[in-house]
């Protein structure tokens, strides 16, 4: 089967220095060169960045909605693992 | 106007040496004004949205570099025309920009060829004015020079793309670069005006401009695997005035607004 449409990507943007790249949206590029200057013409236009990633959508393997209950929900009862649990001595500073 | 645009600070006096440069300011300020127009064609119809938006920013940029022409030249011209004058209501043949950026946009491949003719010449012509005796053209193509970077980076990656792709994509910009190759020697030849502010050492001299030119479109095509074409004969005119007839239909387009009513501003 021949290809018809561009591979979709991912794109992550870093807003400034010292930030983490942000999931920003997705776009069709035939490579990564192409992506990145895809990214850079569709959401870099009004001065949101200093640097792209792109990586491409089928790398991103994302965990199932029907698991929610078995993934999520076991950990509604152990508020222990919140560090609030525990009491900070008032001499300890900057916590 | 545009999403971006500062306008460049109002001169306090023009001296007998800028004022000389007007020709030239209104030529640089048509041809960005007629590609930019060209390239909006193609809103709302790029083969993907992706490039739509590439080749709508690319106008956008050029149309706010035509501002800052427009701008200096209604200073320079001193007789109280305003920009919108000058872009809106003037007649063809007082248009000054060369045969390239007014033929028709065709399909992208005849889009991006007319492109990337155009960057080689734009980005170094830029590189030098920024150079240039005179401080606020320097300073305006300081910064288009940044922008003029990315186009002919966006437009050389496509024909790198479009030569070395598909038996279709070869065919389609070997057939372009055909149609459209005749049109680029008139960018670096000097009109009588270009001559005379040259020999004033006013604008850069072309012979220089043209190798710089003519090494960076050997670099690219290369890597399109694209023959450069040799011993074309150069279609001139436009920068005297003597435009194709593609021009009035443009403008009849571009001009509609400003000619149904007049002063019209948003």
């Amino acid at each position: 089967m021949t290809q018809q449409e561009w591979p979709l990507w991912e794109v992550f943007i870093r807003s400034k220095q010292g930030l983490d790249h942000k999931h920003v949206g997705s776009l069709h590029a035939a490579d990564a060169t192409m992506a990145i200057q895809n990214a850079r013409d569709v959401y870099t236009r009004r001065l949101e960045g200093v640097s792209i990633w792109v990586v491409e959508s089928t790398h991103v393997h994302a965990s199932n909605p029907d698991d929610a209950a078995a993934f999520y929900e076991p950990a509604n009862d152990k508020i222990y693992r919140h560090p609030t649990f525990y009491q900070v001595p008032d001499s300890i500073k900057h916590m | 106007m545009t999403d971006d645009f500062t306008p460049t600070p109002a001169l306090a006096t023009v001296t007998e040496t800028q004022r000389k440069m007007l020709p030239f300011v209104l030529q640089l300020a048509d041809t960005s004004l007629i590609l930019a127009h060209r390239l909006s064609e193609w809103c709302g119809h790029g083969p993907i949205l992706e490039q739509d938006l590439a080749m709508a920013n690319i106008a956008l940029d050029l149309l706010g570099e035509a501002r800052s022409y427009y701008q200096y030249a209604a200073e320079l011209e001193g007789q109280g025309r305003t920009e919108d004058d000058l872009a809106y209501l003037r007649p063809a043949v007082e248009y000054r920009n060369p045969l390239l950026v007014e033929q028709p946009n065709q399909d992208f491949a005849h889009t991006i060829v007319r492109q990337f003719l155009y960057d080689a010449f734009h980005y170094h012509l830029l590189l030098q004015l920024q150079q240039g005796p005179d401080a606020h053209l320097a300073a305006i193509a300081e910064k288009s020079v940044k922008e003029a970077a990315y186009h002919i980076k966006w437009s050389s990656e496509w024909l790198i793309r479009l030569g070395d792709g598909t038996d279709e994509s070869r065919r389609r910009i070997e057939k372009a670069i055909r149609n459209l190759w005749r049109f680029g020697g008139e960018l670096t030849m000097p009109t009588a005006t270009e001559q005379t502010l040259q020999a004033a050492g006013l604008v850069p001299d072309y012979a220089a401009l043209q190798q710089q030119i003519n090494a960076h479109v050997a670099r690219v095509f290369e890597e399109a695997t694209l023959p450069v074409p040799e011993n074309v004969f150069a279609q001139q005119g436009g920068k005297d005035g003597r435009h194709s007839e593609h021009l009035g239909y443009l403008l009849a387009e571009l001009q509609y607004m400003q000619r149904t009513y007049p002063g019209m501003q948003w």
